[in-house]
C-alpha cells in the first residue's frame, strides 16, 4: 500500500525549497551590479524583475510552510529535484526578457542545460548580447556545477543535519570533510580561488591576442567559469574558435581537466599529498579512457584525412576529446564538421567519451570513472575466480583516497547507475530517431545531453521540434543529479496521487 | 543626340544592375562554406558580415569575425585592411558590415586547422553605429508592480512576526 505523503513532508519541502528560492534571487544581484556598472539599463532591469519574483515566491513559501523539523532522506532528494526544476524557470526569466531566445520553452532549455552545466544553447544572436545576461549564462554554471544545494549549504543553511541528505541527492556522496556544511565551503573555496586564478590566466592571454582588457577579462571570467564547472557555454557564438589561439585552447584543456578532478582529490592537492593523484583509480581509469577514446578519434579523422597534419588532427581531436569527456563542451569547429566530415569513427570516439564523464564529485556528468574503474576490477575479479581453484578466496583492492576491498554490493549499485546512464542516452537517441533524425545524430546528442556535455552535431537549434527540447532538458536534469532524486521525485507524485 | 543621351542611361543603368547580381551571386553564405567545406576549401571565395567581437591584432594581421547572421567565421587580415573598421559588433553597437574576398581554408594548416579565410582584399558595404538604449516601460511597470508586491510581502513578514 502506498502511503499518501503528510502535510509536514510538504511543509519541509516547501521550507527548504524557499531558501533556496531566495539564495538563487539573491545570486542575480549579481547581473544587477553588471549590468548597471556597464550602463546596460534594460538588462539590469530583466534581472531586477527576475529577482522580485524569486523574492516574492521565496518569502510566500517560506511563511506558508515554516517549519522547525528537519529534513528526512525522500524530502531531502525532493527539495533537490525540484530546486533544479525551480532554478530552471527563475533563471529562464531575466534571460527570456532580454529577447534573445524565441520562446520561453528555449529559455528553460538554455537555463537548464546552464545550471547542469550542459551546454547545449538555443540562444540567438549571441554575439549582440549584454554583459549581464552573458554573465548569468555562465554564473548559473559556477552555480550549478558547485551544486544548487551547495551553496545554499555553504551559505545559508547552518546546522542542519538533514544537509547531508541533500548533498548526496545532488549526486555528490563523498564527505571531503566531516562536516558537510564545511564540505561545501570548501568546494566553494576551492573554485574561486582557481577562479581568480583561471581568470587572470585568460585575462592576460585575451590582452595578448588582442582583446580590449575589460573583455579579455570578462571572457576570462565567463571561460573560466564554464570550463571549470564543465559546462561549455561561450561569450561568443563561435565558442572557443572565436579565439584563434593555442594559448587559450592549452589553458581551457587544464581548466577542463581541473574540473573533472573529484573535489577529493582537490583537497589532498592542496593539503601536499599529490600522490593520491597518481594513486587514485579515478585518475588512472581517466588517464586510460583518455587515451583509448583518443586513439579511437584519431584513427577515424586519419581514415578520413580530415586534417592535413598530424599535430593539426592532434590539436583539433585531442581538444574536442578532453572537452567531451570532461563534459564540458567547448569546441573550436563547427557543429555541422562532426558529422560532414568527421565520420563515423571518430564520432563514436567522441560519444564514449562523453558516455564515460569524468571523476565523481566534480562538475563533471556522465557514467563517471570511478564506476567504470570498479566495473573493470570486478571483471578482473571474476576473471581470476574461474582461473584460479575453487577453494581459492579471491579479493580485489582498489584504492580511492584509501584502499578499499571490493564488495558486491558496491559493484551491483554502480552497475545500476551505468545501466540508467545507458537507457537514458539510448532514450534520447529513440526520441530523436522517431522525429527524424539519423542513428549516430540522434545519439551524438543525447548522449551529449544525459552526460551534460554540450558538444552538438547540429541537431540542437530553436527550429528542433518542441519534444526534442523537453527530452533534452528532462535528460539533462536526470543525468545531472544522477537518477536517485528524480526517482524519488516520481514516487512522490506517484504517492500524492494513488496514496491513501 | 537626344535617342543616343537616353541609350546611353539605360544601358549604364543595366551596367550597374548586371553589375550587383554579380557582386551578389559571388558572395558565399556561412552556412554554405560551413556545410561544403571540401568544396570551397582552397579557393577564393567573397564572404559578408557584421564585424563581431573584438578585432584582434597579432603582429602584422589581425583576425575579424564575421556574422552574417547565421554563423560567424574568422578572417585572417592584413593589418593594412581594418583601418576602415570602427565599430564592433556586440550589445551597445551593431558592427561594420564587411565584404571579404579571400582564400577559404577547411582546416588551415597555418591555424592549427581552424575553418577561416585569408583575406586579400576587404570592403566596408555598410558602417556600424553605437545603439542608443531606450528605457523599455513595459518592463519598468512590470518591475513597479513587483515592487510594491515584495513590499507587502515583507510588510506581513513583519506584522506576522510581530
Amino acid at each position: 500500500m502506498i502511503l499518501k505523503p503528510h502535510i509536514d513532508d510538504i511543509k519541509s519541502i516547501g521550507y527548504y525549497l524557499a531558501k533556496i528560492i531566495v539564495g538563487l534571487g539573491l545570486a542575480m544581484l549579481i547581473p544587477i551590479f553588471l549590468g548597471l556598472a556597464c550602463k546596460e539599463i534594460n538588462p539590469a532591469l530583466d534581472f531586477l524583475i527576475g529577482t522580485e519574483i524569486a523574492l516574492i515566491f521565496g518569502l510566500l513559501l517560506k511563511k506558508l510552510c515554516f517549519t522547525e523539523k528537519d529534513l528526512n532522506w525522500m524530502q531531502g532528494m525532493i527539495v533537490v529535484s525540484l530546486s533544479w526544476l525551480v532554478a530552471m524557470v527563475l533563471g529562464a526569466i531575466p534571460l527570456y526578457l532580454s529577447g534573445h531566445w524565441k520562446s520561453f520553452l528555449d529559455t528553460c532549455f538554455d537555463s537548464m542545460s546552464g545550471f547542469a552545466t550542459t551546454g547545449l544553447t538555443l540562444v540567438q544572436d549571441l554575439d549582440h548580447l549584454s554583459y549581464a545576461h552573458n554573465l548569468w549564462r555562465h554564473l548559473i554554471m559556477f552555480i550549478g556545477g558547485q551544486g544548487i544545494v551547495i551553496v545554499a549549504l555553504a551559505f545559508s543553511i547552518k546546522g542542519l543535519s538533514g544537509a547531508f541528505k541533500m548533498y548526496v541527492g545532488e549526486a555528490r556522496d563523498e564527505r571531503i570533510l566531516p562536516n558537510v556544511i564545511d564540505t561545501a565551503r570548501f568546494i566553494w573555496l576551492v573554485s574561486i580561488v582557481y577562479l581568480i586564478l583561471g581568470t587572470l590566466a585568460l585575462g592576460i592571454i585575451g590582452i595578448l591576442n588582442g582583446m580590449n582588457p575589460f573583455n579579455a577579462f570578462f571572457h576570462g571570467a565567463c571561460v573560466f567559469m564554464a570550463a571549470f564547472d564543465t559546462g561549455g557555454f561561450a561569450p561568443q557564438s563561435q565558442n572557443i574558435l572565436y579565439y584563434h589561439s593555442l594559448a587559450y585552447e592549452v589553458t581551457t584543456i587544464v581548466i577542463m581537466l581541473l574540473g573533472a578532478i573529484n573535489f577529493k582529490l582537490h583537497y589532498h592537492l592542496w593539503a601536499g599529498n599529490p600522490k593520491e593523484i597518481w594513486k587514485n583509480i579515478e585518475t588512472i581509469t581517466l588517464f586510460i579512457t583518455i587515451m583509448i577514446t583518443f586513439f579511437i578519434t584519431a584513427i577515424g579523422l586519419n581514415q578520413l584525412n580530415v586534417y592535413p597534419k598530424a599535430l593539426v588532427l592532434f590539436r583539433k581531436g585531442f581538444y574536442q576529446l578532453i572537452s567531451g569527456h570532461t563534459g564540458t563542451g567547448y569546441m573550436t569547429i563547427y557543429a555541422q564538421q562532426f558529422i560532414n566530415e568527421w565520420g563515423s569513427l571518430a564520432l563514436v570516439g567522441i560519444i564514449i567519451a562523453m558516455a564515460l564523464g569524468g571523476s565523481t564529485s566534480s562538475t563533471t556528468g556522465g557514467i563517471k570513472m570511478l564506476r567504470i574503474g570498479i566495473i573493470f576490477k570486478a571483471l578482473k575479479q571474476d576473471l581470476k575466480r574461474i582461473i584460479l581453484p575453487e577453494r581459492a578466496v579471491v579479493v580485489q583492492k582498489f584504492h580511492h583516497i584509501k584502499d578499499m576491498f571490493l564488495e558486491d554490493r558496491q559493484v551491483r549499485s554502480v552497475l545500476l547507475i551505468t545501466l540508467a546512464y545507458l537507457a537514458l542516452y539510448g532514450a534520447g537517441a529513440i526520441v530523436g530517431m522517431f522525429l527524424g533524425y539519423p542513428f549516430l545524430n540522434s545519439l551524438f546528442e543525447s548522449t551529449s545531453a544525459a552526460a551534460n556535455v554540450g558538444l552538438s552535431c547540429g541537431i540542437t537549434s530553436a527550429a528542433m521540434p518542441a519534444a526534442l527540447k523537453i527530452t533534452y532538458i528532462l535528460q539533462m536534469w536526470a543525468g545531472r543529479l544522477e537518477f536517485m532524486s528524480v526517482f524519488t521525485l516520481i514516487g512522490f507524485v506517484v504517492a500524492v496521487v494513488k496514496g491513501k | 543626340m537626344r535617342q543616343a543621351g537616353y541609350l546611353t542611361i539605360v544601358l549604364f543603368f543595366i551596367f550597374l544592375t548586371l553589375n550587383s547580381i554579380s557582386w551578389a551571386q559571388g558572395i558565399i553564405s556561412s552556412t554554405e562554406l560551413i556545410n561544403n567545406t571540401r568544396l570551397y576549401d582552397g579557393k577564393t571565395v567573397v564572404y559578408e558580415g557584421e564585424v563581431v567581437g573584438d578585432v584582434m591584432v597579432r603582429q602584422d594581421y589581425a583576425w575579424v569575425n564575421l556574422n552574417d547572421g547565421i554563423n560567424a567565421i574568422g578572417i585572417w587580415v592584413p593589418k593594412t585592411l581594418i583601418k576602415d573598421i570602427l565599430y564592433e559588433g556586440s550589445y551597445k553597437s551593431k558592427g561594420d558590415w564587411i565584404e571579404v574576398t579571400g582564400v577559404f581554408n577547411r582546416a588551415c594548416a597555418l591555424h592549427g586547422g581552424d575553418l577561416d579565410i585569408h583575406a586579400q582584399a576587404l570592403r566596408k558595404t555598410g558602417s556600424g553605429r553605437i545603439l542608443t538604449e531606450r528605457l523599455n516601460l513595459g518592463k519598468r511597470n512590470i518591475l513597479l508592480v513587483l515592487t510594491v508586491t515584495l513590499c507587502l510581502v515583507l510588510i506581513l513578514k513583519q506584522l506576522k512576526r510581530a
